[in-house]
């Protein structure tokens, strides 16, 4: 892994971690500005903010509905009985995985550039959790007694039933979220010190009268969030320490939570399923689309709030490689279904990859194998790579082509199973694809809120790595 | 066949029915209606009888529930109405409450009574389970000779039309409710007025008359008004046999099989194995005489006909062929065994005259053992053919016996309705009255019964609701249900039978006999009419005993019709009747489900798929594949069918099996007033069934549209065939006899050799299990319907079929066999939950809420239920049933939608939305049992718990017990060779396990090495072998 990690630093020496010409301040500003509110938002985050609302307001319909009516809004039936909830679940799920292994894995590997996108990272990770936690609770026929799945005394005297991976996604996806989100949290208390010091402070004086009242909530509601950092050196050697656990902690829950999410599918006894190369490929899956999600944000915000100084085309072509090798995983994870099915002999195995390829669904398949297998092709090119706008489309179609994957292995292989007799089909009504889009919007106007209200890059870290850059740091900057 | 389908296209189509959307209609359309004010009741007759009574009729009445909307506006009225209430003075009406409850009523506990309710034209003796004076179940009666036990999905689904929300609740003239003494008295009118003309004028228009005691009035009202005319129609009524017993014999005979008897089977599209009366016996003696473990020499079954039907399913040899050929085969096969007066017909096919050979040959050799059958669409000259043939068989007397006819009066139907109609447009009737049956809608285009029944001056209809015939009538009266009324019947045997009343009249509802007594002017009720007319059978000192015993057994021990001892006439030219034609030929049938339509707003049957097509909710124009190749035609593509000047469409559904060059419709469909859940479903055949074609027509125009019509059906896949793998395993005789554990070797089972995992059946206690017999199972689906009434399962509706959410919790799989199209062969495959002992369902509950009972059951808790239906994604059966909605309450919705919650069996839990289901070995039977086997401290008996499906099985395939009784029936089936597991290579151990189907291939006609169907043969020591070739099997 060191070797590795040297060579992603040495393949662009020209492209910086770090912009040159970048000082202590200029960093605090620049990523700060954004939150101090003193300017109007951008048009973008107004559209990013506007479109989310409004699908949020979708959700929010589809949701109402569906606990109205009950699941049978939507286009699942016997024998397709899990549907878009649990297709979306696993791709937010998935999108989720860039962040942790981003801020943890990275951090533990000593990826320097992991320093600019980190932040940013987890905040997705969370709010794809947010949106991924949604449909576990939905789906369910009855979601007013899922706490029934929760391990918590009650007057049935009944504990849930520990074999169900059901079970063990309830764990594992708990589990995740309370780490994702402390971890972020503990992580942005230096900085919410720092916005706490700047709400009043950046006036020099006082502010002027109208952002008197403003000024003064957020003083005190980024003084509470930061729990009384105030950047001593106790303070930051309890921080180092703290951070370095939680970094450990959230490492193996990178790979545990899809593969546990993966048991999902490789624990039954449905082709398609059935399979034992689900827990690694699941969890390539998951950082392919999850770094093909980050670049999908970066690449805007980066160009609208003009990080091009933080966020360099270092870090851009970094993540393409990354994407590009997750990509290589998956496509491997493709080819040993179609082995293991040939090679099994099974016939319900070969029926079931036959019927992927040629069945009813096979527009499904084919698309994916495009979008995840042929397209990323295009990211062994470093035009590739550094192009901007190539590199977007291209993660799009990765996320496409991840949705797809999810939909093959949950549909196609629901719809045609063991009993002929029993063969139906599937497709989404309006209120599958209103409750995934709804989503979207639950993700857009967190994600809105978050560039909003935090600093999107981890301002003292970015110094940290400023220092070990260059030997002799400008003197003075730490009190801003 | 396009292997394209149209299945990615699973959105509704725009020309499917929307029902909801129709019953959204009706409803609106019903409730206006009723009280728009009190101006407008001010002058009709219930304004008066609300003055009599202190609630609004329907508020004060039980068992007819009333809508929110529509109580509240009765209640408007009474609170408007009490100040002239209150001028007279009420009695006083003490009640009291159930101090001293009836004799042998233990609340919780379930009553029988026996009775017979209507079945294809005949009684069928029943046994009527009820629950605190509501009845829940009709099952069949073990002791009575039609049923034995058993019992079809048409008269189990009897129960839902008891309960059914939309019956005719009300006497109306002309659309406004009115009384029953209104009526009396208007008939009254009539008949004083007849007194002097001896009754001319007088009609009476009945169904086919089973029942002595009605008979008997239709008579005595005859000795009354001698002129009097009676007519019968029914529209699936057998004319042809009738006309064929006059030709052979000259004198009306019934007909009855002993198929028990029989060992070589030649059916011409008779499916006498799931229509027509006498069909559950039928079943029953068919299926004894095919079980190779209870008879030394499997019988055989050669099936001719157009359709594929249950019975050609069970055929060894099927010869798909076109109904106006079937009269030249017949004619041929009796030339071959010897009838005089016929030759071979050189117009046959080669392949046709070998069939006939070979069976000939085969029915010869067999003589006095074989046995003949025509069906109905067959002509009167070949019902004639067959009883000649049976009488050169040797077969009269041993698999065949003639009888006195168990109709009161024999005739042929449709002559009789045409006379009706001829004596209406001549002004002949003034008073109709119409005693069930609905010729409006049913009766033959051609005779114009709707123009022809205005000329009629006082029309009077009996009906449970009030349908298209009620329409023209002025005056409606609420027909009894069976469950409601006493009465009498025959069976298929002539057995007598009482029908005794379960519950009084939900809907104050007449029966027939109460109409008649009424024009007789003596007035009785229905059961003193039974009793009059049997207390006159017999000395007076009898009558109470034999009372007492024909309703405590629901029939008349020993009293089916003894054997006539008839003769074919001699010399009888068999003339032809019939040349052959290049024209597309139409064969209209009865529906497997609705029958004639009478039953179209039943749920149960609408939704209850036919056994070969699987379609719900709908009839279709089936036909061969070739023939839509030639007609270019597809799938669900609407077509326009003409004959003469009438047309009707509908959409196609292309029918492995099916004769080329004929399409079949069946009838039942297209009613327009049957009520929320019948009407608008399906396209009505009847409109294209004339009276001199009443079962097919030589030649029909069919002009393809542009239209489609989605189509709901349970498989919903295209492909016919197991796909290659072992699933209803079957092979022929000479494999059996070779090696008869065959089937198991079919595919690896895990079970069958030493695993770590083993879980011994606990030696303890009970193990529950169950055998579904292939070689028995007909594929009839009444186990489905039995299953529906015991566990309170509702129905969906068209639109949630389509989206493959049906709730039945077992279900018939029918799969094609063999590698043509145009002669597959068919088995049926029930499958119930298969209580496996390694439950793939229970591993991934993440709430336990389905678990493993001690004694086997995979049991579901519904109130554990979160409803994450990882369960039946793992189930490899898919056996689970979701409620995706609130299906149990939205089943019906409007008004009189709670009258259906007294149907619901009060010992299962009827379930919410958002939880799984699934079948429970009838789990409450079985605690019953258990309940009462520890009260008296003694195990369970072998056969004391009988689940819902095999008590109504007809031909007995289903058999449950308890595995470690070693003296139990289970036990010696689950060691019969034939026994396997479904899917048993996975390793799920399940408790209900199959025996294989055999066949009886005639060698003649299918030479043993010819045939690469069916099974493999092997000995036990190929287990590893056979392992790795399961899937090419």
């Amino acid at each position: 892994m060191a070797t590795v990690t040297r060579r992603l630093d040495d393949i662009s020496p020209k492209e910086p971690v770090i912009a040159p010409g970048q000082t202590y301040g200029s960093i605090t500003d620049l990523v700060n500005d954004v939150v101090d509110q003193t300017e109007r938002p951008p048009r973008f985050w107004l559209a990013v903010f506007g479109i989310g609302s409004l699908l949020l307001m979708l959700l929010l319909n589809a949701v109402g509905y569906l606990l109205i009516r009950g699941p049978g809004i939507w286009g699942i039936n016997i024998p397709v009985a899990w549907g878009f909830a649990i297709i979306n679940f696993v791709w937010w799920v998935g999108i989720g995985h860039a962040g942790t292994l981003i801020s943890a894995i990275l951090l533990l590997l000593r990826q320097e550039w992991r320093t600019s996108i980190n932040r940013f990272a987890e905040a997705m990770t969370l709010f794809a959790l947010m949106c991924a936690g949604m449909f576990p609770l939905l789906h369910v026929g009855r979601p007013w007694v899922v706490f029934f799945m929760f391990p918590i005394p009650s007057t049935t005297g009944m504990w849930p039933q520990f074999r169900s991976p059901l079970m063990w996604d309830v764990f594992a996806i708990n589990s995740y979220m309370l780490v994702s989100a402390v971890f972020w949290y503990v992580g942005l208390l230096p900085d919410l010190a720092t916005l706490r010091d700047r709400a009043w402070r950046r006036w020099n004086d006082a502010p002027p009268p109208e952002r008197k009242l403003a000024d003064r909530i957020r003083q005190i509601a980024y003084g509470m969030a930061a729990i009384g950092w105030r950047g001593s050196a106790r303070h930051w050697h309890r921080y180092e320490m703290t951070y370095l656990l939680l970094a450990g902690l959230a490492t193996p829950l990178v790979v545990s939570v899809h593969t546990i999410v993966s048991f999902d599918f490789a624990v039954s006894v449905l082709p398609g399923w059935h399979a034992t190369v689900f827990p690694p490929y699941f969890v390539a899956g998951a950082i392919y689309c999850g770094f093909a999600m980050v670049l999908v944000l970066m690449i805007p915000i980066r160009k609208v709030y003009r990080l091009e100084g933080l966020v360099t085309m270092n870090h851009i072509e970094n993540m393409a490689k990354v994407m590009l090798v997750a990509g290589l995983i998956v496509f491997y994870g493709y080819l040993m279904e179609l082995f293991f099915a040939w090679y099994s002999g099974n016939t319900y195995e070969r029926f079931m990859m036959q019927n992927r390829l040629t069945g009813p669904y096979w527009p499904a398949y084919w698309a994916l194998i495009l979008c995840n297998v042929l397209i990323p092709q295009l990211l062994w090119l470093k035009r590739v790579r550094t192009n901007l706008v190539v590199l977007f489309i291209v993660a799009i179609f990765v996320n496409i082509g991840m949705w797809l994957e999810r939909y093959v292995i949950v549909v196609v292989s629901l719809h045609r199973d063991f009993l002929p007799t029993s063969w139906g089909a599937y497709h989404g009504t309006f209120w599958d694809w209103a409750l995934y889009l709804g989503t979207f919007g639950l993700f857009l106007v967190n994600m809105a809120l978050f560039l909003r209200f935090l600093p999107m890059i981890n301002v003292f870290e970015m110094k940290h790595l400023l220092h070990s850059k260059m030997p002799q740091p400008a003197k003075g900057e730490e009190s801003r | 066949m396009s292997s394209k389908p149209s299945d990615t296209s699973r959105a509704p189509d725009p020309a499917a029915l929307d029902w909801i959307a129709v019953r959204e209609r009706l409803r609106s359309s019903k409730g206006p209606a009723y009280w728009r004010s009190l101006d407008d009741l001010a002058d009709t007759p219930q304004f008066r009888d609300l003055l009599e009574r202190e609630f609004p009729r329907g508020a004060s009445e039980w068992g007819k529930s009333v809508s929110r909307r529509s109580f509240v506006k009765l209640m408007g009225a009474s609170i408007a109405l009490s100040g002239l209430a209150a001028c007279s003075r009420q009695p006083v009406e003490h009640i009291v409450p159930y101090v001293k409850p009836p004799e042998q009523m233990i609340p919780g506990e379930a009553m029988h009574f026996a009775t017979s309710i209507p079945s294809d034209g005949c009684g069928l003796g029943v046994v009527v389970e009820s629950h605190t004076g509501r009845p829940t179940k009709i099952e069949g009666n073990p002791n009575h000779p039609a049923s034995l036990g058993g019992a079809g999905a048409r008269e189990q689904a009897a129960i839902l039309s008891l309960y059914d929300p939309d019956r005719s609740a009300n006497v109306t003239l002309d659309g406004t409710i009115t009384t029953w003494e209104a009526c009396k008295e208007a008939i009254q009118r009539y008949t004083r007025s007849f007194q002097a003309v001896q009754g001319e004028g007088l009609y009476v228009l009945t169904r086919g008359v089973v029942s002595p005691s009605l008979a008997h009035q239709i008579s005595q009202l005859r000795a009354a008004f001698p002129k009097t005319q009676w007519h019968q129609y029914d529209p699936l009524h057998n004319d042809a046999a009738i006309e064929g017993a006059q030709i052979a014999f000259e004198r009306n005979v019934s007909v009855r099989l002993h198929l028990a008897r029989a060992k070589r089977i030649l059916s011409l599209d008779a499916d006498f194995l799931s229509s027509g009366p006498g069909a559950i016996r039928y079943a029953k003696d068919f299926a004894n005489a095919r079980d190779v473990d209870r008879v030394p020499e499997m019988n055989r079954l050669y099936v001719v006909e157009a359709m594929p039907t249950v019975t050609g399913s069970m055929a060894d040899h099927r010869l798909p062929m076109r109904l106006t050929e079937m009269e030249r085969l017949a004619r041929t096969i009796a030339a071959l065994v010897g009838v005089p007066n016929c030759a071979v017909d050189e117009e046959l096919s080669e392949s046709q005259l070998a069939f006939a050979r070979a069976v000939a040959a085969d029915l010869r050799a067999h003589a006095g053992e074989s046995l003949v059958i025509a069906g109905e669409s067959q002509t009167a000259m070949a019902h004639a053919i067959v009883h000649a043939m049976n009488e050169t068989l040797e077969s009269v007397g041993r698999t065949v016996t003639y009888i006195e006819p168990v109709e009161a009066r024999p005739e042929n139907h449709v002559r009789s309705l045409a006379n009706l109609v001829l004596a209406m447009n001549a002004r002949k009737v003034k008073l109709l009255l119409i005693l069930g049956g609905n010729p409006a809608y049913d009766a033959p285009p051609d005779l114009e019964f709707a123009k022809a029944i205005d000329h009629v001056s006082m029309r009077l209809h009996l009906s449970s609701h009030a349908n298209e015939t009620s329409a023209l009538c002025q005056w409606h009266v609420p027909e009894a249900h069976p469950l409601e009324s006493w009465g009498d019947t025959r069976a298929f045997d002539g057995t007598t039978a009482m029908v005794q009343p379960l519950i009084a009249p939900l809907y104050n509802g007449k029966t027939a006999a109460e109409i008649l007594d009424v024009a007789l002017g003596t007035n009785r009720s229905a059961h003193a009419i039974v009793q009059d007319y049997w207390r006159a059978q017999m000395d007076a000192s009898e009558f109470d005993r034999f009372w007492e015993t024909a309703l405590a057994n629901g029939f008349v021990p020993r009293s089916e019709h003894p054997p006539l001892d008839v003769r074919v006439r001699h010399g009888i030219a068999y003339q032809r009747l019939l040349e052959s034609t290049d024209h597309i030929e139409i064969a209209f049938r009865g529906d497997p489900a609705l029958g004639d339509g009478a039953e179209a707003n039943n749920g149960w049957l609408q939704e209850l798929p036919r056994p070969l097509t699987k379609i719900t909710w709908d009839n279709a124009v089936l036909i061969s594949p070739a023939t839509a190749e030639r007609l270019g035609v597809e799938r669900e593509q609407v077509v326009d069918l003409t004959i003469d000047a009438y047309s009707v469409s509908g959409p196609v559904w292309i029918l492995p099996g099916h004769a080329d060059g004929c399409v079949t419709v069946h009838l039942g469909y297209g009613r327009t007033r049957c009520g929320r859940v019948g009407d608008n479903v399906g396209f009505s055949a009847y409109q294209i069934r004339r009276a001199g074609a009443m079962w097919s027509n030589r030649k029909v125009d069919i002009t393809p549209t542009k239209g489609r019509h989605k189509l709901a059906r349970t498989e919903d896949h295209h492909v016919m065939t197991q796909e290659g793998r072992p699933l209803a395993r079957m092979g022929t005789l000479a494999e059996y006899q070779a090696a008869p554990d065959f089937a198991q070797h079919m595919a690896h089972d895990p079970a069958r050799v030493i695993n770590m995992h083993h879980r011994p059946a606990p030696e303890d206690g009970n193990a529950w299990a169950m055998t579904i017999d292939l070689n028995r199972c007909t594929g009839c689906n009444a186990c489905m319907t039995a299953c529906q009434a015991e566990n309170n399962i509702p129905i969906v509706g068209k639109d949630q079929v389509i989206a493959g959410r049906e709730m039945h919790w077992i279900r018939v799989d029918r799969y094609f066999v063999g590698d043509t199209l145009e002669e597959p062969l068919v088995v049926h495959q029930p499958v119930p939950c298969m209580q496996c002992e390694k439950a793939p369902c229970e591993v991934v509950c993440p709430v336990a809420a389905t678990a493993h009972s001690d004694e086997g059951l995979n049991d579901m808790t519904y109130n554990r239920c979160v409803g994450t239906r990882y369960c039946s994604n793992n189930c490899p059966y898919k056996v689970r049933r979701f409620n995706f909605l609130h299906y149990a309450k939205e089943q019906y919705e409007g008004e009189n939608r709670r009258a259906l919650d007294a149907m619901h069996n009060p010992n299962v839990t009827v379930r919410s939305r958002g939880v799984m289901e699934k079948c429970t070995y009838c789990v409450q039977r079985i605690n019953k049992a258990r309940i009462e086997a520890k009260k008296e401290g003694r195990a369970i008996r072998d056969h004391e718990i009988v689940t819902a499906c095999e008590q109504a099985c007809p031909s007995e395939a289903i058999l449950f017990g308890n595995l470690n009784d070693p003296n139990s029936r289970i036990v010696r089936a689950k060691q019969n060779p034939r026994n396997y597991a479904l899917l048993g290579d996975l390793n799920t151990r399940p408790r209900t396990t199959y025996l294989a189907r055999l066949r009886n291939p005639n060698e003649a006609l299918e030479p043993p090495t010819a045939r690469g169907r069916g099974a493999h043969g092997g000995s036990a020591e190929d287990v590893g072998e056979t392992e790795g070739e399961a899937g090419r099997a």
